[in-house]
């Protein structure tokens, strides 16, 4: 195409607009974050506010930097469509509360320069840059990303207050024993490993609770499960995300759960551990449903659901890390372009195979 | 219907988009007539197919209706003179398109008696053989008045060879800001369904489906009413969702069958007119009236009386702003037809045709302009498709020159009606990409069919010069054998003459 028909001002119809933006979309995915965001801050208290705030603005800064850097003329314009902001607030959903200063601003760094700017901006990056950052993470400083904290709510005395949160996050001491404790997906993994099965280890008094109010360790993103699925339920009811991602992801993980725990109890968790551990639903609404790493179309959306959730389950059960999702998702996102080739809809006049249909003999006479 | 609407959301079937429609209040207005302009202007290319041919000459005094200039070819339209008059000029005036290019017109000074022509009329319209009603609307410059403008007796006639069996009539009106039709059939009906029952003999079709959209009540009670006593036609009220009054899409909310895409709606023995062509049918056939006049809507926020005016066609666009009270603050975009389809007007010194629908006085808000950003592959657009194609793969494709890539996917199938671009996020200009892409293809077809006969000619060339030099060189062996031949004669001569002697 010539350049001059992508410079000059569009004369074609429609001349008309549903009012849709970027930015509003971004905005109302943010809304339907804000009720799990701000419970998990009640929950671990500010430290994991001091968290969320930089993860977002390292991710904004080094997206300003690498726009400033490619010669981008409308940094601010993009910088604020709420996009890098969006990832950041998704990477802090899916960091251990507690975790240091320097975890957001490496993970803002991995997530925009590295997961979305080097293939070039918005709506090029091939992998979820939040899923990119979290597992880079986690990959490379497997300590401070696995090192969990009770939930202490603000209200309690023993909660840090607004300068011991900060000094928590900011020298990231080693932090006391009876704070520390392990996911239920980490414990289950470990005292298995340990020939422990399942009856025993979430028999035992250390065991990790199962709570949909989700008063339990682990990150903001996994701790709050019922406001998590309702943000979900509202990006579906306001047409952000269509439901097929989300229910493909959840059956993809719950039916393999169901046949194991049925045949083997000790040896596989239930539907509803695997369900409310994790980031089985921030995952399912929040990640996989990302518009630029997930399929197009409806049924190539059900096809990607259910490989994250089936990767998931896998990778929870025989893998080596504890938690499954963000792996599942990176994996599924190579597989999009794929999926994306092979699954069109049908155009009207068509069949699936593209060619027209046959002209009727008889016309209904 | 509940049940099956919330079925199909969760299938995902559910194609197109609910724009506002904004018909409200210029259809509660009744149709005015307008104060002749002074002077009309009809372009002889107003409809598809090839250019009327001018059948006057300058400073020719003619009565309205009477014919001005004729079908040219097996797919054209004459022309009649919407209003009593002179002849001025035969000569390129700017066209109604977004291009401002110039075409052929004939000019008319109206001398305000507006006289028609004295015309014979049929006692019993519906005793009228098939082709007796098809060559009437032809002669009557009779095209699609949806916006489509193909001559509507070629179709009638299609309808004919092709067995039809279900007529269906287009009182959609799909578009936005658009009540030309709405009207027609709430004020009309009786002469709309009588059109019907014409071009139901006509075609050879059984029954008439007429689709309207439950947007428009009013004019879903006329029509009922006014078909209530004819059986074979029947009014189907369909959602109201653009592109509703596409025939592909209608044809298949109205008989669920679906049109092949290298086929015509004939094929799947369904044939598509619109309402207001229906009305023009009965006014060409029963009265013996051409097609002179129209309905447009002038809507938009800038324009001062919204509403549905009867048009002679051939009136400036300029003419028409006037006589409706002009416009009110910053006109941001004139446009001709719907603003999903619409095309936008550089200036408005350009004629009414038989197509417009509608002359929409947009304003700044209305005509809001976006800076395209960057496709979030959102695939709102893939979800908006009413034709179940990748707006996004194919605008990507064609960003990156690739044409073929752009074809593979459908491009031939896009209908252009700006449902992609309507719900685009980032605002990005998809159907401009896709007329682009469109007009690259055809240019391209046009460039392979010149090779191809360039080829055949220089082909024919290479084997003339051949057979030529072929029989140059057989020429010169005759003439050499000749001439052996002849020596060896005068040779053999006198050696008989010798021996003779």
């Amino acid at each position: 195409m010539n350049s001059a028909a992508i410079t000059a001002q569009p004369i074609a119809s429609p001349h008309a607009h549903g009012g849709n933006s970027v930015t509003r979309t971004m905005f109302r995915v943010q809304m339907a974050l804000v009720p799990a965001t701000l419970y998990g801050f009640w929950l671990f208290g500010w430290p994991s506010f001091f968290l969320w705030l930089l993860t977002i603005l390292s991710c904004l800064g080094f997206e300003a930097l690498a726009l400033k850097m490619m010669g981008v003329t409308r940094i601010k314009r993009t910088l604020f469509d709420g996009s890098a902001l969006l990832t950041g607030w998704l990477l802090a959903m899916t960091l251990p509360p507690w975790a240091p200063w320097w975890v957001a601003v490496v993970g803002g760094f991995i997530a925009i320069v590295i997961g979305k700017q080097v293939f070039g901006g918005v709506g090029q990056n091939v992998f979820n840059p939040a899923m990119v950052a979290r597992v880079a993470l986690l990959v490379s400083f497997p300590v401070p990303l696995t090192m969990w904290v009770s939930p202490l709510p603000l209200t309690s005395l023993a909660a840090p207050d607004f300068i011991d949160g900060l000094r928590i996050f900011l020298t990231s001491l080693p932090q006391p024993d009876a704070m520390a404790s392990a996911s239920l997906l980490g414990h289950a993994k470990t005292e298995l490993s340990r020939g422990i099965d399942l009856f025993h280890s979430l028999a035992g008094e250390h065991a990790p609770a199962l709570s949909w109010i989700g008063a339990r360790s682990g990150s903001l993103g996994e701790s709050a499960s019922l406001l998590i699925l309702a943000g979900g339920i509202y990006l579906i009811g306001v047409g952000i995300i269509s439901w097929h991602t989300p229910a493909a992801v959840l059956a993809g993980l719950a039916i393999p759960a169901a046949i194991g725990h049925a045949v083997d109890p000790g040896h596989y968790l239930s539907v509803s551990a695997h369900m409310l551990s994790g980031a089985a639903m921030l995952g399912a609404f929040f990640i996989a449903t990302d518009y630029v790493t997930s399929p197009n179309t409806p049924a190539g959306q059900i096809v990607f659901g259910l490989g994250v959730g089936f990767m998931t389950w896998v990778i929870r059960t025989w893998g080596g890390y504890p938690e499954g999702m963000a792996f599942a998702v990176l994996l599924m996102n190579a597989l999009t372009p794929v999926i994306d080739r092979f699954i069109k809809p049908r155009i009207l006049g068509r069949d699936r195979k593209g060619k027209p249909l046959d002209i009727p003999e008889s016309k209904g006479a | 219907m509940g049940f099956m609407n919330l079925f199909k959301t969760f299938l995902g079937n559910h194609w197109g988009v609910h724009p506002a429609d904004h018909k409200r209040p210029a259809s509660e207005q009744a149709v005015q007539r307008l104060p002749l302009a002074p002077r009309l202007h009809l372009m002889l290319s107003q409809h598809v197919g090839a250019p009327a041919r001018p059948v006057v000459l300058v400073g020719q005094k003619v009565l309205k209706g009477e014919l001005i200039a004729t079908a040219q070819g097996n797919i054209s339209a004459p022309l009649h003179a919407p209003t009593s008059g002179v002849i001025t000029a035969i000569g390129e005036i700017t066209a109604p398109h977004t291009s401002g290019l110039p075409a052929m017109a004939i000019s008319l000074d109206a001398d305000g008696e507006d006289r028609w022509l004295e015309v014979e009329r049929p006692a019993d319209p519906y005793s009228l053989a098939p082709d007796d009603i098809a060559a009437r609307v032809a002669a009557a410059g009779v095209v699609g008045l949806g916006g489509a403008t193909f001559p509507s007796s070629v179709k009638l006639n299609l309808g004919r060879r092709s067995s039809i069996d279900t007529l269906i009539i287009n009182g959609s009106e799909c578009e936005p800001y658009l009540s030309c039709d709405d009207r027609l059939m709430r004020d009309r009906a009786a002469e709309i369904v009588s059109g019907i029952r014409l071009m139901l003999i006509a075609t050879g079709a059984r029954v008439a489906k007429v689709g309207i959209e439950d947007n428009k009540p009013e004019a879903i009670a006329a029509m009922c009413e006014a078909a209530a006593r004819w059986d074979e036609v029947v009014v189907v009220v369909v959602p109201a969702r653009y592109p509703m009054g596409s025939d592909r899409q209608l044809i298949v909310e109205l008989t669920g069958r679906e049109v092949p895409s290298d086929a015509r709606a004939a094929d799947v023995g369904v044939i598509v007119h619109n309402v207001g062509t229906a009305y023009a049918v009965q006014q060409a056939v029963c009265l013996g009236r051409p097609l002179v006049s129209r309905l447009i809507t002038i809507n938009g926020k800038a324009a001062v009386a919204p509403g549905n005016y009867e048009v002679p066609l051939g009136t400036l666009v300029c003419d028409l702003i006037a006589f409706t009270g002009g416009t009110q603050g910053e006109v941001a975009k004139v446009v001709m037809g719907g603003p999903m389809m619409g095309a936008v007007l550089p200036q408005t010194r350009v004629p009414v045709v038989k197509g417009t629908s509608g002359i929409l006085l947009l304003d700044a808000g209305e005509a809001a302009a976006f800076e395209p950003e960057a496709c979030i592959r959102c695939s709102s657009c893939v979800k908006a498709c009413p034709m179940g194609l990748l707006p996004l793969e194919m605008s990507a494709h064609i960003r990156n020159d690739d044409l073929d890539g752009a074809v593979d996917l459908g491009l031939a199938d896009c209908i252009a009606c700006g449902c992609c671009a309507y719900v685009c996020p980032s605002h990005i200009p998809l159907v401009q990409y896709f007329y682009h892409a469109k007009g690259d293809l055809q240019a391209r077809q046009r460039d392979q069919l010149r090779s191809e006969s360039t080829k055949k000619l220089a082909l024919a060339r290479q084997g003339r010069m051949e057979r030529e030099a072929r029989e140059k060189a057989e020429a010169a062996a005759r003439r050499k054998a000749e001439r052996a031949a002849q020596q060896a004669a005068a040779a053999v001569a006198p050696n008989k003459t010798g021996e003779i002697a």
